[in-house]
């Protein structure tokens, strides 16, 4: 098999196709720690935790926010499967932010398990927007 | 006897009805066009996740998860998606016929739509939760009504839960059906039928040797909810086309109505000014001779 120089970034949500292009290095925030994911990996599922993802394409970083998902990885293509996926660009700090208290505020409040596991996911997708979104600030 | 100017009247009335029912029309085939893109912008997503299902269940031999579970049916709950609004033709009516079919002292209704709440209420059957969706359908509305059936299911408040729904066929044709959800049997593809495809597609997996992290059964164990939660969105887009599409059918069979029915009263119309101009000429006539 050749060896490929490139990876294809695949990122899908239920509504869009976030992202798709091909990239020179990927990481991902998995559920036990950060992974760098170069072309030639071997060929790898897990899942991913919300957080960021950094796409290297001609030495420049291309950041998105990522919610719970999936990630399958073969030598030449890196395919992720999320709730939520948006790119840095496109993230409103603001209503991020706003999410954000809202989710804190409830976890103050009362609630049953599942309300508040609900709570804990919208809280954790604001904060990876919110960590994309303030990098480097 | 209605009078010319009655009659007028009645035009009138009915052209401003045929202009309503025309414009309801339209804006139906609009939201059922969005509702199939919505339905088609997942299907790289479903694709993906069928591909990645494939492997993990070919993988994880003897898995075992709560939401596998089979038990003895004693309590089974039914997710209802109805329409909010009326104005869709048999739609709902054929739908909440197959609801009533349930029985009604063993099973909790999981409503999503106002028709399906009312329902239940007027039926006095069981209600466990009501919920909401939009014209066009998001991806969080559909987790929470999957996520409420998957609690249910864990706790062991219900053995077994269906979703109850129309089935988009074609623009012409919608179907009720009921749908096994939970416990998960067979693990097959997900993809809404809202072209007229079939809405379950077979796994085939194995060409390449992946390695899990951290191993299949916590991959899938994982993915299972986001595999339900995505077949509830699929669903709720899907039954959101049969609405639109049915609304559009039955607003063009009003429109069509409305306007036989203006053509049959300007003949009727037309009928009676020509009675009163020929009358009114004899009047003339006689009268004319009379003096002569």
């Amino acid at each position: 098999m050749d060896m490929a120089t490139t990876l294809k970034l695949e990122i899908v949500t239920p509504d869009a196709k976030v992202f798709s292009d091909d990239v020179e290095m990927v990481t991902l925030p998995g559920v036990e720690g950060e992974m760098g994911i170069y072309p030639n990996h071997v060929p790898l599922m897990t899942q991913i935790a919300p957080g960021e993802i950094v796409a290297r394409k001609n030495g420049q970083d291309i950041f998105l926010a990522i919610g719970d998902g999936f990630v399958e990885i073969t030598g030449d293509h890196v395919a992720i499967l999320s709730d939520m996926a948006i790119r840095a660009e496109n993230i409103d700090e603001a209503k991020a932010e706003e999410a954000r208290r809202r989710a804190e505020a409830r976890l103050g409040e009362k609630l049953s398990d599942e309300e508040a596991a609900a709570v804990q996911a919208a809280l954790a997708h604001s904060l990876a927007q919110l960590k994309v979104k303030r990098r480097g600030k | 006897m209605p009078s010319t100017r009655d009659i007028r009247r009645r035009i009138r009335s009915v052209k401003n009805t045929a202009q309503i029912t025309k414009a309801m029309q339209m804006v139906a085939a609009a939201k059922m066009r969005k509702a199939q893109q919505a339905a088609l912008a997942g299907r790289p997503y479903a694709q993906l996740m069928n591909q990645v299902l494939a492997e993990v269940t070919h993988h994880a031999a003897d898995f075992t998860h709560p939401l596998l579970e089979v038990r003895e049916v004693r309590k089974r709950a039914v997710i209802l998606v109805s329409t909010d609004k009326g104005l869709c033709g048999s739609l709902n009516a054929n739908l909440l016929r197959e609801a009533g079919k349930f029985d009604r002292n063993t099973t909790v209704f999981i409503t999503a739509g106002r028709k399906a709440a009312q329902f239940v209420a007027r039926t006095r059957r069981q209600l466990a939760a009501e919920f909401t969706y939009k014209d066009a359908p998001m991806f969080a509305e559909a987790r929470a009504i999957s996520k409420f059936a998957q609690d249910m299911f864990i706790q062991g408040e219900v053995d077994h839960v269906d979703i109850l729904y129309t089935n988009f066929i074609s623009t012409l044709s919608q179907r009720p059906e009921v749908v096994p959800f939970l416990p998960v049997g067979e693990i097959k593809g997900v993809v809404a039928g809202v072209d007229g495809t079939g809405a379950e597609v077979e796994l085939a997996g194995g060409t390449t040797e992946f390695q899990f992290e951290p191993s299949a059964a916590a991959v899938l164990g994982g993915l299972l909810p986001h595999y339900l939660n995505f077949k509830v969105y699929q669903i709720l887009l899907e039954a959101k086309a049969s609405e639109q599409s049915a609304r559009m059918v039955a607003m063009k069979s009003a429109t069509d109505n409305a306007n036989q029915l203006i053509k049959d009263l300007t003949l009727e119309y037309n009928k009676m000014r020509q009675a009163n101009i020929t009358k009114e000429l004899l009047e003339i006539s006689s009268a004319a001779m009379a003096m002569g």
